[in-house]
């Protein structure tokens, strides 16, 4: 084998020897095809991207924009369904595009590595951490068993992981998943690889996870003096970790430059309108008498621990209420206990001055016409085997006994609102974009003419732009047909966008409740700030600044570890 | 890939943008059906000709199913095709109605045997607590008797008649039926638009039939081709062991059993409807495998 003349530069445990600063991948006019109904289209028109040692590129852009298959091209990878049609991808000297399946294999763990979005979904549930980590390095004879096993627990240290050296006996879903996306990297850390690929590997968690995660493997990307691809969508991310960054739309490249100059200023019109986005704001407006009435609600799954201790929210009506908090501080509890699909152990829901049934099966059509509910995953919310047809058309049949020529009217009339057309009527799910399916899923709630919709984490799962439009869609109707909303969500530039009021959670009960203006300005309550805090900002120097400041005083930190 | 050669990529491209486009069942299907392997294809053809030969039996059969027209063992040629049996039946139309009994039967044990064990599991798949339990555990009281030897305990308590043939061996499969439909639907109970559909309020059937059943279609239609062929072999079993479909009508099971000694004489007669068994389980298999192919997400 002659490829293995070209030992690996960077030996394990000698990461310090490595010169940072010699081109590591060239790719040059890539060009990637993508195949649906037999016919091949192209997904990446021509991209070129060089990326020195120990240099992290961010790469961002909405989805579609080939951002990932770009990502697993950089390893000479092709998805099913994907090939790799023209360009060439130079890896330390050698041509991965053209290079033989045994070549590839052989960089790949070893001297690429790569970081997936979803750590829960690519760590296989029936092993242990610890063999997942090092299977790499054995598979390559790097290392021994014993030795391997030590140095993972010395990156799980560096990595801020809890209990290093026990750690990694644990099962995939006996960890937390910002614990499981730092043993990732972890994992991709092994062979010291010369380049990882990060794709999205903080989307999927809270903004106070999220920031440790970054935090640790920035300070790994920086130790051994990896060159990294970090690819993500959010913008305030990619300007903590990034040394330049790169706009991609449509499968081509909008823009390129360094991270300071890219955030201060950006040349195309199409990198502006990203940068844009957080500023939307909606003026607050006092509310008048209420909707919706929590009062003191204790709900609990079993007889188990207590997921809602004593909550007591009020929605005015017209107006809306964000719900903010992590993941596990009862956020979507709330809304399950509000449209009763969990009935409370304790207190009850007041909804236009009339007590509600507890639970679902006692509530009249009515009611259930007038309390909507929009998810968070549209993927999901939407059955993938109904048009747009039969999903907006059923409630209307269901609640208002709209039939026939009536049924299409007012279809017609709820796409033009959602600002689509009759074009779209006869899709399925899969035919329609991110966006579209959850305008899809805001028109099903509209079509029952509700009066309260509660909106659990609508933008979360959706591009910024996209985030941008859905919430100026919600805002429009909100003013239109003076529906009110509850918003829940945990990202705080959603809720400078939305909200008239806030309702902070943290574990099962509120910490602060009041108006906007107040809730957002200081003093804040210590959870309050901690969630604030740990939203990342434009700044590159954002995260550096916060982790200094917090070293300070970490006492201020309720435990992130649940 | 070369039969899509002759398609213009472009207007594909622009079908996708066009703003108003429909396009009808009739029309994907087709499109399937044309992208689909020669195998599938084979086994379409072959289902096509069981099908079609069950429903004209009277027609293309050249003698009655249970006429005695001839010697016993007459050999192949002249005035019979195929011989005859050892009562003197004409073999063809003892074959041509075989396929109307056999197939017949095994397709309507089967449709029972889907429409009990699907209902049932869907139900147990999104009532869940106490209708589940229950109704999982009868399933497995049922399933840890060994199908064949119930089947035969049953037929001779009750009798051999062509109901209670179907009946019986729709019940013993419909827990087969019912473990698999319960555990797909139990990954789509979960998804939110169930979730959305009980917010605003349907009942019961409609979430069933909706919301879950078009989603769950691929793999029972795949297993609703799996049983066929198990109910057909088990049909035919049951018809060697005495117990299946009565003598003088025409089954392939006994049929084989009936003429099994010819083969000691280096005849092949009898394995004709053996053969005709087979051809079609594989043809079956055939189909369900390209459905499976096409269905199982694995070209993404």
């Amino acid at each position: 084998m002659n490829d293995n003349a070209k030992t690996p530069t960077g030996n394990p445990g000698a990461g310090g020897a490595r010169t940072k600063g010699d081109v590591l991948l060239e790719v040059r006019g890539l060009k990637i095809d993508g195949e649906s109904d037999e016919i091949w289209r192209p997904i990446v028109k021509g991209v070129d991207l060089s990326l020195k040692r120990g240099e992290v590129l961010g790469v961002i852009g909405e989805s579609g924009a080939g951002k990932s298959t770009i990502g697993l091209a950089a390893m000479g990878y092709a998805r099913p369904g994907c090939r790799i049609s023209g360009g060439s991808v130079v890896f330390d000297g050698l041509d991965l595009v053209s290079a033989s399946d045994e070549q590839r294999r052989k960089l790949r763990g070893s001297r690429i590595a790569y970081v997936a979005q979803s750590a829960a979904a690519s760590f296989n549930p029936a092993h242990q951490l610890m063999p997942q980590t090092i299977e790499a390095e054995l598979r390559e004879g790097l290392r021994t068993k014993a030795e391997a096993e030590k140095d993972a627990v010395e990156l799980y240290r560096r990595l801020r992981l809890p209990n290093p050296e026990e750690i990694g006996f644990r099962y995939p879903h006996q960890v937390s998943g910002g614990q499981l996306q730092r043993a990732m990297t972890a994992m991709a850390m092994t062979c010291r690889p010369d380049l990882i690929i990060f794709d999205e590997p903080t989307t999927a968690l809270d903004v106070t996870t999220q920031v440790e995660v970054l935090a640790a493997i920035r300070d790994i990307v920086e130790q051994f003096h990896t060159a990294a691809i970090y690819i993500t969508h959010d913008l305030a991310v990619v300007a903590q970790m990034a040394d330049r960054i790169m706009v991609l739309r449509h499968g081509l490249e909008v823009e390129e430059a360094p991270t300071r100059e890219m955030l201060s200023n950006p040349k195309q019109d199409y990198t502006k309108s990203l940068w844009s986005v957080r500023k939307l704001g909606k003026e607050e407006q006092p509310g008048g008498d209420a909707i919706l009435q929590v009062k003191n609600v204790t709900a609990a799954y079993g007889n188990a621990v207590k997921v809602l201790n004593d909550v007591t929210v009020t929605v005015p009506r017209g107006r809306t209420v964000a719900v903010v908090g992590e993941s596990g501080s009862g956020k979507s509890t709330l809304a399950r206990v509000i449209t009763g699909l969990l009935p409370p152990i304790a207190g009850e829901i007041v909804f236009d001055g009339k007590v509600l049934p507890r639970a679902l099966k006692d509530r009249n059509p009515d009611i259930l016409r007038r309390i909507q509910m929009i998810y968070q995953m549209p993927d999901t919310a939407l059955n993938p085997r109904q048009t747009v047809y039969e999903v907006i058309g059923r409630p209307l049949e269901f609640y208002l006994g709209l039939t026939g020529a009536k049924k299409e009217a007012r279809i017609l009339e709820l796409l033009k609102l959602i600002e689509m057309d009759e074009g779209h009527l006869d899709r399925l799910p899969g035919e329609l974009s991110g966006g579209q399916k959850q305008r899809i899923c805001i028109a099903r709630a509209l079509a029952a003419e509700p009066e309260l919709i509660i909106c659990d984490e609508v933008t979360s799962a959706l591009d910024q732009i996209v985030q941008e439009e859905i919430l100026k869609l919600l805002l429009r109707l909100q003013r239109e047909l003076n529906v009110s909303y509850l918003f829940i969500t945990h990202d705080i530039a959603t809720v400078r966008a939305i909200s008239d009021e806030i309702v902070v959670m943290f574990q099962g009960q509120v910490v602060q409740q009041g108006s906007k203006t107040r809730v957002l300005s200081p003093p804040y309550p210590p959870y309050t700030e901690l969630l604030l805090s740990s939203v990342p900002e434009m700044d590159p120097d954002w995260l550096s600044n916060l982790l200094a400041k917090r070293k300070v005083q970490p006492a201020a930190m309720p435990s992130q570890d649940r | 890939m070369t039969d899509s050669a002759h398609i213009p990529p472009q207007s594909s491209l622009v079908a996708a943008q066009a703003p108003s486009r429909r396009r009808s069942k009739a029309s994907r299907l087709w499109r399937d059906l044309r992208k689909a392997p020669a195998s599938a294809w084979f086994g379409l053809i072959v289902i096509a000709v069981y099908v079609f030969t069950s429903i004209f039996a009277p027609l293309l059969a050249p003698y009655s199913e249970t006429e005695l027209v001839g010697g016993a063992f007459d050999p192949w040629g002249g005035q019979f095709l195929l011989g005859t049996d050892q009562l003197g039946r004409d073999m063809l139309s003892r074959l041509i109605y075989g396929a109307r009994n056999t197939v017949g039967i095994a397709f309507f044990t089967t449709m029972l045997s889907f429409v009990l064990g699907g209902a049932l599991g869907l139900m147990a798949a999104i009532s869940g607590g106490w209708i589940d339990q229950m109704l999982s555990r009868t399933v497995d009281v049922l399933m840890s008797i060994p199908q064949l030897i119930f089947a035969l305990v049953l037929l001779s308590i009750l009798g051999p008649s062509v109901l209670n043939l179907i009946v019986i061996m729709a019940v013993l499969d419909a827990t087969r039926v019912f473990r698999l439909s319960r555990s797909v639907a139990q990954g789509v109970v979960v998804m939110d638009y169930v979730e959305a559909a009980r917010l605003r309020g349907e009942k019961l059937p409609w979430i069933m039939r909706r919301e879950i059943l078009p989603n769950i279609m691929p793999p029972l239609v795949a297993e609703f081709g799996l049983r066929f062929c198990f109910v057909f072999l088990t049909i035919s079993a049951l018809s060697f062991l005495g117990l299946g479909i009565q003598p003088p009508t025409a089954d392939w099971g006994s049929m084989v059993r009936d003429n099994a000694a010819l083969i000691t004489y280096g005849d092949i007669t009898p394995l004709l409807p053996a053969g005709a068994i087979a051809l079609l389980t594989v043809s079956v298999n055939f189909v369900v495998d390209w459905f499976l192919h096409k269905t199982s997400g694995l070209r993404e």
